[in-house]
């Protein structure tokens, strides 16, 4: 079986997008979202199907932005959502933490940092994994 | 009736078997699928920044071209298709300023008038099939078949392009119905699948699909029924390498409804492709009678 994560520790390191503004300047021109909305209920994170896998869960990442605590783009958590909507859905505030997410992988993403390594896939894999899945794994973690 | 579908790269390749049964079936209530024209990959995951138009330029050719076919709706198959197009389709109906750049941006496209209905294939089917015709059309009813319906993520969610609802979802649990089977609930049916992380967090994905249906299966499912071709790889091919990783666990034949409406028509399987599965699911139906 392939490797659980492909990324180490120390390229997370070095994988830091340098911001001339805050976290939310940035998030302003990708997404319409009033992070300042969030009332840290928690709903988001209840619902989360990966958050077993995460180190921040959805709502301390939205506490970290609102806090311009720019280490947020170095976490595991943005990556390993799936787009899968359902904070978006349930979310008290109608906030859409899908969107945030995207956005915070799209600033890193937009520093010409990219974030899947295909290399050590092996040709079973190559194989059977349906097309669309690398189309949409490189739409979500390739600039 | 004749109807355009946009069947997209999935369609042509992993799913060719979802295509097919989507075909037999309608034929089967008297409709004619007729794949558009000229369409391209959607791109399969919807664009979700503000500024980035870019991404919608591959799914609005399509809604353009179902324009130039002379069409007011397009039927769609697989449930990622589905909503990247729906998304689009939504996004460029709100913000007239968008759809204005995209098209100026496709200088050798007919503009995109606004015109198209983007429809999911069961969509079709419940509201202008309905469950009462489907039920007439069985043959061999999916009788003592107790199936779990498996809906996740692109059916429901985002809620602008959902075709059901978000956390009681239903139209997949009518159909087994209308087919004759018993439908198994199941808290997870609404939750993701793992979707393309089954690239990257293989382990991860397969004891997801695992935990989805141990659920059921402490109910005695007999088979998972679902709609979208990424689902079925990660519940079906993931789910039997669950077996190796989860004490106790033995994975269940998973169908597309598609399949199930065409033994249930008594159509055969001739148009389902089963060997294409991880678990073979001709000995359940065997079993059930729903086969000879
Ligand atoms: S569900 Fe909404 S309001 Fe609650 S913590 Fe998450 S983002 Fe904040
Ligand atoms: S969209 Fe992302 S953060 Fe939200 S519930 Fe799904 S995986 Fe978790």
């Amino acid at each position: 079986m392939a490797t659980e994560s492909r990324r180490s520790e120390e390229a997370a390191q070095e994988k830091v997008p340098r911001l001339s503004g805050t976290l939310i300047d940035e998030l302003q021109d990708l997404c319409d979202e009033n992070v300042f909305g969030c009332y840290q209920c928690g709903t988001c994170a209840a619902g989360c199907p990966f958050i077993d896998e995460m180190d921040l869960t959805p709502d301390e990442v939205l506490r970290h932005v609102i806090m311009d605590r720019k280490e947020v783009l170095r976490s595991k958590t943005i990556w390993l959502c799936a787009s899968c909507f359902t904070c978006a859905e349930r979310c008290p505030r109608d906030l859409n933490i899908t969107k945030i997410m995207e956005a915070l992988r799209q600033i890193v993403l937009r520093s010409n940092i990219d974030e899947t390594d295909m290399t050590g896939l092996t040709e079973e894999e190559k194989r059977s994994i349906p097309q669309l899945a690398f189309v949409c794994l490189f739409r979500k973690n390739v600039g | 009736m004749e109807l355009l579908y946009y069947p997209g790269c999935t369609m042509k390749t992993s799913a060719k078997n979802l295509e097919s049964s989507a075909v037999a079936v309608l034929r089967a209530l008297g409709h004619e699928l007729r794949e558009m024209d000229e369409w391209n990959c959607c791109g399969v995951a919807s664009s979700l920044t503000t500024d980035d138009l870019m991404h919608h330029v591959a799914p609005l050719r399509n809604l353009v071209h179902v324009e130039d076919q002379g069409h007011q709706r397009v039927v769609v198959i697989c449930d990622m298709c589905s909503n990247t197009l729906k998304q689009t389709d939504t996004r460029v109906k709100a913000r007239k300023a968008d759809l204005d750049t995209l098209n100026a941006f496709m200088d050798r496209e007919n503009d995109y008038k606004g015109t198209v209905k983007v429809q999911h294939l069961l969509e079709f089917l419940r509201d202008e099939v309905g469950f009462d015709v489907m039920r007439k059309k069985v043959k061999r009813p999916l009788k003592g078949m107790r199936i779990m319906p498996y809906y996740g993520c692109m059916l429901l969610r985002p809620r602008e392009v959902a075709i059901d609802d978000a956390e009681e979802p239903r139209i997949l649990a009518d159909l087994i119905v209308a087919l004759g089977g018993e439908v198994v609930d199941n808290p997870y049916k609404v939750e993701c699948c793992g979707t393309y992380r089954t690239i990257e967090q293989r382990e991860s994905t397969a004891r997801r699909a695992g935990k989805i249906a141990s659920y059921a299966l402490g109910r005695g499912v007999d088979a998972i029924m679902l709609s979208c071709p990424l689902c079925r790889f990660n519940l079906d091919v993931r789910g039997k390498e669950a077996e190796e990783l989860i004490d106790g666990y033995s994975q269940v034949p998973v169908m597309y409804y598609t399949q199930l409406m065409a033994v249930a028509f008594g159509l055969g399987t001739g148009s389902c492709g089963f060997e294409t599965h991880a678990v073979d699911p001709i000995p359940l139906l065997r079993e059930k009678g729903v086969i000879s």
